[in-house]
């Protein structure tokens, strides 16, 4: 399957922007970046070259993590050197167009009732709509999951459209649940841990980022799209029971 | 081969149940947790003839002590300078013997070291995460913290007479320089702080666990107020935050992160460092990557050699007593 849209993107930017550039990380690693700032193609682009470097692993390596306009590619320092892994590196991207998909489309069940969504009256008053303009802005946006971090399972999914925007908040709130469905910015993520954020709090999943399943342990991989699909309380009491958060 | 079970008397903070780590997850947001250092880890297993990579208890500065329920089983500790009392007697780490049900072994934090591990000729009975009994600290996913008045199990348990007595200690790692390559980030500094970060001594602070080391000494100047895109970090990664100040990430750290990383500790000398505790001196030495590559090297392949020949039994008291005659004795003084 391939998305002819980005891939046209892609290619523009490897022809006219400057060549990703290389940097050695101490003795096992490499970091590969695109661009100094985020953009959708930018970020595309990291999510190829890291498709294409799992379909066709080089030698000695262990494994790599996108990010938002980089991608980290760590090695064995017995098997392989960082002068070695760049050349097979710059193999992948040259050959990327044929390699570069687009990713899973995920759904992700949000129930948005005032217990859950203690940040919701807040967010409509700043974004000055109602709290269920709110709610309907979070739902109608297609996200795109642009890399993993601070805690296992932590997805940050772009896309949070602008009307409804709000910064962090100036301190953490200690011990927010996990599965609570956050907002900072363009950014949103579904927590796995009770966990500090400074982010606004609009609604609980029962859906599972850390799945169990030990053959896909995390529901989302870098570059996937999330669809947000609201339910109510009944329903998600239900579904909150049949998963099992540690 | 038979079950022991044990009842911890005391456990500090921060005494977690590792294996070697769960690589392969940092595009989840998951480290690869694993033992703190490395060497003194896998050292406690193969005295013992185990598997290097196979659970042990990783032992903070806070101490663990722990009462024999159930059975009796061979141990070994390694790591930092800690103190050892058993059965009456204060003993030194580095150490293997065997635990008989009533006994009690207390390990505390002695003159210098962070870590010990305390291994067991036997299986530990821990919940895996991700194929791995690691505890990541900052979730508790993994094997977990071991706290005071929990149990824990072992199967599989024996006593290995042949083996008791003191460890060899690497000798490959006296050095208290630190090795580091610079960057990935080191353009957003200015060229003072690059200097001071190779020409000075910085110290540990007391802000040190798991996830990562905090410096004391002088402020690494960025160039300008800047917020640069969260880039992927590793383990000894040093980020400097806004006011300046270094913290090196360790075994759970964050896999992203949006401070410029001025500089990364070569592997090998992770394992040191993480020995080193708060107060003490840093003092940084900055190599190239192929430089870098070259020492991991010779640095894997020593630590190899060393394991093998921890891994081989001392054989009978008689045969030991007989061999350590024939060199001197020296060989365990190291």
């Amino acid at each position: 399957m391939f998305h002819h849209k980005s891939l046209t993107l892609i290619n523009l930017i490897i022809m006219q922007n400057e060549k990703p550039k290389f940097k050695a990380i101490a003795d096992h690693a490499l970091l590969i970046t695109f661009s100094d700032v985020f953009s959708e193609a930018v970020h595309s682009q990291v999510v190829a070259l890291d498709n294409s470097i799992t379909l066709d692993p080089p030698q000695g390596l262990i494994e790599t993590v996108p990010a938002i306009v980089n991608l980290l590619v760590t090695f064995d320092p017995l098997i392989t050197d960082h002068l070695c892994l760049e050349k097979s590196i710059l193999n992948n991207i040259k050959n990327m167009t044929n390699n570069s998909s687009k990713g899973t489309e995920r759904i992700v069940h949000v129930c948005y009732e005032e217990g859950f969504s203690r940040d919701l009256e807040t967010v409509s008053k700043a974004c000055g709509l109602s709290k269920e303009a709110v709610i309907n802005a979070h739902l109608n946006e297609n996200y795109n999951v642009l890399m993993y971090g601070f805690s296992p399972g932590y997805a940050y999914l772009s896309g949070v459209p602008k009307d409804i925007q709000v910064p962090r908040k100036i301190s953490a709130v200690r011990d927010i649940d996990a599965g609570s469905v956050i907002i900072a910015g363009s950014q949103c993520l579904v927590t796995t841990l009770k966990m500090p954020t400074g982010w606004s709090i609009i609604g609980r999943s029962p859906t599972l980022i850390l799945t169990d399943d030990l053959e896909n342990p995390f529901l989302f991989n870098v570059g996937d799209t999330v669809n947000f699909k609201r339910i109510d309380l009944g329903t998600f009491e239900k579904m909150n029971k049949a998963s099992n958060y540690v | 081969m038979s079950d022991v079970e044990f009842s911890i008397s005391f456990a500090g903070p921060l005494v977690t149940f590792q294996d070697i780590g769960r690589p392969g997850n940092m595009r989840y947001g998951v480290s690869a947790s694993g033992p703190m250092d490395i060497v003194s880890f896998e050292a406690a297993n193969a005295v013992l003839g185990n598997d290097t990579k196979q659970t042990a208890i990783e032992i903070s500065l806070g101490g663990l002590i722990l009462q024999c329920h159930e059975g009796s089983i061979t141990l070994a500790i390694t790591g930092g300078d800690f103190l050892i009392e058993y059965q009456g007697q204060k003993i030194s780490s580095w150490t293997v013997l065997t635990l008989q049900k009533g006994e009690r072994l207390s390990v505390r934090a002695g003159k210098s070291g962070s870590w010990a591990y305390l291994a067991f000729s036997g299986k530990l009975n821990v919940k895996d995460w991700l194929n791995s009994s690691s505890t990541h600290s900052t979730s508790g996913f993994g094997g977990g913290v071991l706290k005071t008045g929990q149990k824990f199990t072992l199967t599989d348990a024996s006593n290995q007479e042949n083996r008791i007595g003191p460890i060899l200690k690497p000798n490959f790692y006296t050095n208290d320089l630190i090795h580091a390559v610079l960057g990935p980030q080191d353009q957003y500094f200015m060229n003072t702080a690059i200097k001071i970060f190779s020409n000075s001594i910085f110290k540990v602070s007391d802000n040190y666990d798991r996830m990562g080391m905090q410096l004391t000494g002088p402020k690494l100047e960025l160039k300008s107020a800047l917020s640069i895109p969260s880039e992927p970090v590793v383990k000894g990664s040093i980020q400097v935050s806004g006011d300046g100040i270094p913290t090196i990430l360790l075994a759970d750290h964050q896999t992203t992160g949006g401070y410029p990383k001025i500089a990364t500790v070569i592997s090998s000398d992770i394992n040191r460092l993480v020995q080193f505790r708060s107060n003490q001196s840093v003092k940084f030495v900055l190599i190239n990557s192929n430089e870098a590559l070259q020492k991991t090297r010779k640095f894997l392949d020593m630590k190899e050699k060393y394991l093998e020949k921890l891994s081989i039994s001392r054989g009978t008291l008689e045969q030991r007593l007989m061999s350590e005659n024939l060199i001197g004795g020296i060989e365990f003084n190291s």
